[in-house]
């Protein structure tokens, strides 16, 4: 029970947009997300009467409203709990949530945490833009130390949180990264969906706004393939190109125990200790996560990725077995445990 | 308080008709369960009955203080009984600090039975008693009667082998022993529910039926020299039926289950454990073959907001906290009014503010259930008076929500949730059914969908998501007044504000009318009082009248919206006193709603009313 019902539905992605004005700011990097989405959508076959997207408050979280299926925009930071208790409900839905680097981290962290190591069935978009958008461009809990912002004039001091250390650190069995405009997007997201349990993907979205072309550093197109390190099941951790500075690839240090970036001469990337990536591997998930952009490329793509049986089998399975066999009478329920009867005037019990 | 034929107003009568027992020990010495034991003992021998335990907010507090002592009062008898009795008849102290911290509730003349063993120089200390209070005479004004209970229990259990500590334990049983005999009770189903409990361990269940037997022999055998004698009191004269006993957290449980059921709707129910409400997550979390699915939240938000999306999948979504829980789900609640979203919230009241008194009554979350939200966000709100009354009032709870599409509160208090009290138990084929329905196709002009049209209740259609053809946004932002799409003109808010009150207010037009619970529908005073502040208020009403006095009771339990006809009702009085155990809540709402001059009376102590504190204060209203 419980296992998504195989969904093979024909739509196009006119089938997904929904009749709403989108009100994001012309140029935000949602816009390139929603496509994304809308995308992906028709080629998993998915259902627009089965799919609901749930999110919080946020730039982010006005996400369903211009998806033409069901959609609950709830409160700032409880979508992960309001969408426990709609899969919970009816585990046939498949459920997106849309956060955002405030609403999931931020306000809604511990039920972000609570929702992944729990690991419902269901996808977890967040929406990384450094920036609190919608109340006008405070610091958030992903900006990076010296964010100067209206809270933080003197630029902020506070350590950023890592969304997929977080994410790995509260026992996620799927990790991913993509950015807006990537156009493999929707091939993370379609990996994300096909994955049986909580799957968390990270989306670095510009705001345009606030924190206008913060990850043009990895993301601008040009020197892309230097600085992007797109991760493959069962394929070598290569990077950049021999028209530009080389090929590269990601090697373990074995006697320090952390990752190090290696040349690769003629290709042999198997001479230069070149990892090949194991989505199944914990240990070098959680480099991964942490491996610090500028000394190595952004890690992008399926990070990890190794299911484990999810919290609604769990629970509605154990449900299941303890109804086995029982009658729900609410007769006998009301009169269980010790009784006594009161007779009529005649001696008659009633 | 049992169903009973009649209602007389006054007895009288010499024979004693109620006696009012209270256990008190330290909070290891298994008082609670001693007197839950004696309450079902009390309850198969026909007498009416009310409890209260009154118990420490620590698991065990340090052995032989003060502030561990943990009491289990019980108020028994063979008329009506409304409340757990003002002063006791009879205290049980197995020690010290139990009998510092009782004995002046006890009537005077009362009986004490303590356990001399445990008045040793270290618990006196503990106590701050500077001489042994068994031997100075300063309880010359009440029958003392003092043995030492720990040396004939150890001696009782003897055969068993038990160690020391696990022999003391059996203390309560042999107490217990001692006031089934004295009561005149039968030993069998006791000793039937020892052989239960310790079906593992049948030299533990031998022990303690050897204790209670040893209590028992001491009572009938002449060592004590005639100060305690047998009582008997008849059963009380209750409707004919099938009765169990019942306490408010069980009756709420049962009432969800009943108004699940009787929506034709699985339930889910998100909770955060929280004292005193944590019992309601537990008796349902064993009651799986009735739909009903129970979740154990991170925190009090994700418990509401898990109920809110499971009623938004088509489930009755629920929720159940106290007082500081509630304040947490507050900005969800709102959610549920603006989605118009089935949905019922428990709040078993205890004291506060803050963390207050987690294990000690109080009424005063009114104000918190009534306008405790952000914005104008009306929602129904129910209030229980008893054990048994929150069975009915949980499923009232369960059709307002379903019917009207609105999350509703339903108000309980500590008292409420762990007193115990005899109920008759219902016949499930006598409850009317008030089905669920789901839209299934469009219901707009032109094939469109308006998920925010309204029915004639006011009420806008569920949409379960999976519905082919039906896919729609909602969400707490402003919204059309049809097409429930983002809208935030002028225009849009007033209405849909207009609509979510007049909807709410409209509640009103489907409860009863107010009845005068005691009296006449007008007259010099009369005594408005809501949840469980009603037995104390019509006990001593019922005092009043028997005096001669001009007053009546009116109970209320629709706190909001009140019914129709309360405000002409209350014009009908010269006076309106509104006894609360907080400092004036519904007597705000009412002077707000009536623009009456109804005057409070109020207590905050954490312990209920007594029907003596009400008595007076009719007398000192109609002076």
């Amino acid at each position: 029970m419980n296992a998504v019902t195989p969904i093979n539905v024909t739509t196009t992605l006119k089938d997904w947009e929904s009749d709403q004005e989108v009100r994001w700011c012309p140029g935000c990097g949602d816009y390139a997300i929603l496509k994304a989405v809308q995308r992906t959508l028709p080629e998993i076959g998915a259902d627009p009467a089965k799919t609901v997207f749930v999110s919080g408050i946020g730039c982010s979280s006005r996400f369903p409203y211009y998806m033409a299926s069901y959609g609950f925009h709830t409160i700032h930071g409880r979508a992960p709990a309001v969408a426990t208790g709609i899969k919970l409900a009816n585990p046939e839905l498949d459920i997106w949530l849309v956060t955002g680097d405030g609403d999931g981290l931020s306000i809604g962290g511990n039920h972000t945490m609570h929702f992944i190591r729990r690991n419902l069935n269901c996808q977890i978009m967040l929406f990384n833009n450094e920036i609190y958008g919608l109340t006008k461009g405070q610091y958030s809990p992903t900006s990076r130390v010296g964010t100067t912002s209206p809270t933080s004039p003197l630029g902020s001091v506070d350590r950023p949180a890592l969304p997929c250390a977080f994410a790995l650190g509260v026992g996620a069995r799927f990790i991913a990264r993509g950015f807006d405009v990537s156009k493999e997007l929707p091939t993370v997201l379609k990996a994300a969906h096909a994955h049986k349990g909580a799957a968390f993907v990270e989306i670095f979205q510009n705001c345009i706004v606030y924190n206008k072309d913060r990850f043009e550093d990895f993301a601008a197109p040009k020197g892309a393939e230097d600085r992007q390190l797109w991760l493959k099941n069962g394929e070598p951790m290569l990077f950049g190109s021999e028209k530009t500075g080389g090929v590269k690839g990601i090697a373990l240090d074995t006697a320090k125990l952390e990752l190090k970036v290696v040349d690769v001469v003629d290709g042999d990337w198997q001479a230069a200790g070149v990892i090949v990536h194991d989505v199944t591997n914990r240990s070098i998930a959680h480099m991964l996560v942490e491996m610090p952009f500028g000394a190595f490329p952004m890690a992008l793509g399926v990070l990890y990725d190794d299911p484990r049986p999810t919290y609604e089998e769990a629970l509605l399975g154990q449900d299941a077995k303890a109804r086995e066999g029982k009658e729900a009478n609410l007769a006998k329920l009301l009169a269980k445990g010790q009784t006594w009867t009161v007779a009529d005037h005649e001696g008659h019990p009633a | 308080m049992a169903t009973q034929l009649a209602e007389p107003e006054v007895r009288s009568n010499s024979t004693p008709e109620a006696v009012v027992v209270r256990f008190a020990g330290d909070s290891g010495d298994g008082m609670q369960l001693t007197g839950g034991q004696f309450t079902l003992s009390t309850a198969l021998s026909g007498n009416d009955l009310a409890t209260f335990p009154d118990f420490p907010a620590e698991i065990r507090a340090p052995q032989g203080t003060l502030f561990g002592v943990s009491a289990f009062q019980i108020n028994f008898g063979s008329t009506e009984i409304d409340t757990a009795g003002d002063a006791p008849d009879v205290l049980v102290a197995m020690n010290p600090a139990a009998l510092k911290t009782n004995v002046g509730a006890l009537k005077p003349g009362g009986l004490i039975i303590a356990d001399s063993g445990e008045f040793s120089k270290r618990n006196l200390e503990k106590a701050k008693y500077e001489v042994n209070p068994l031997e100075d005479g300063s309880l010359s004004k009440w029958n003392l009667l003092a043995f030492d209970i720990s040396a004939l229990t150890l001696e009782s259990v003897k055969p068993f082998g038990l160690g020391n500590k696990e022999a003391l334990r059996c203390k309560n049983m042999w107490t217990l022993g001692l006031a089934l005999w004295m009561f005149d009770r039968d030993r069998q189903p006791l000793i039937d529910w020892l052989n239960a409990k310790f079906k593992k361990n049948p030299v533990l269940a031998e022990a303690n039926i050897a204790a209670l037997n040893a209590g028992h022999a001491y009572g009938e055998t002449a060592e004590i020299g005639g100060q305690v004698k047998k009582i008997h009191l008849d059963p009380v004269e209750s409707a004919p039926g099938l009765y169990r006993t019942i306490t408010g957290a069980e009756a709420v449980a049962l009432g969800l289950v009943a108004g699940a059921q009787l929506a034709h709707l699985p339930m889910f129910f998100g909770g955060y454990p929280i004292t005193p409400a944590s019992s309601i997550l537990h008796y349902l979390a064993g009651l799986k073959e009735f739909g009903v699915t129970t979740f154990q939240a991170e925190d009090e938000i994700a418990a509401i907001a898990s109920a809110i999306g499971a009623s938004y999948a088509g489930h009755l979504g629920v929720t159940s906290s106290s007082g500081p829980g509630i304040a947490l789900k507050g900005e969800a609640m709102g959610l549920a009014v603006m989605t118009e979203l089935p949905l019922v919230i428990v709040n078993s009241q205890r004291g506060g503010p803050s963390t207050g008194l987690p294990t000690k009554t109080e009424q005063s979350d009114l104000y918190q259930a009534v306008y405790g939200r952000n914005g104008d966000t009306p929602m129904p709100v129910i209030a229980a008076r008893s054990a048994s009354d929150a069975f009915e009032c949980a499923i009232e709870a369960c059709r307002i929500a379903v019917q009207y599409m609105t999350p509703v509160m339903l108000l309980t208090d500590g008292y409420i949730a762990n007193a115990a009290e005899p109920w008759k138990v219902p016949d499930p084929a006598t409850f009317k059914e008030f089905p669920a329905t789901f839209l299934q196709a469009p219901n707009g002009p032109d094939g469109t969908l308006l998920p925010y049209a309204r029915d004639d209740k006011g009420a806008r259609p569920w949409i379960k998501p999976g519905t082919p053809g039906l896919m729609h946004r909602i969400g707490g932002i402003e919204k059309n007044p049809g097409t429930g799409n983002l809208d935030y003109s002028p225009g849009a808010h007033q209405q849909m504000t207009d609509a979510r009150k007049d909807k709410v207010d409209g509640v009103a037009k489907g409860i009863p009318q107010q009845e005068v619970t005691l009296g006449d529908a007008k007259g010099k005073l009369a005594v408005v009082g809501w949840g469980s502040t009603y037995g104390p208020i019509h006990q001593a009403v019922r005092r009043a009248r028997a005096k001669g006095l001009d007053v009546s009771h009116v109970h209320v339990r629709h706190i909001w919206p009140l019914p129709e006809n309360l405000g002409d009702l209350l014009r009908s009085y010269e006076r309106i006193l509104v006894p609360e155990m907080n400092t004036g809540q519904f007597k705000t709402v009412l002077r707000d709603q009536f623009l009456i001059d109804a005057k409070p009376y109020n207590k905050v102590s954490g312990q209920p009313f007594t029907i003596a504190e009400i008595e007076a204060a009719i007398e000192g209203a109609l002076a």
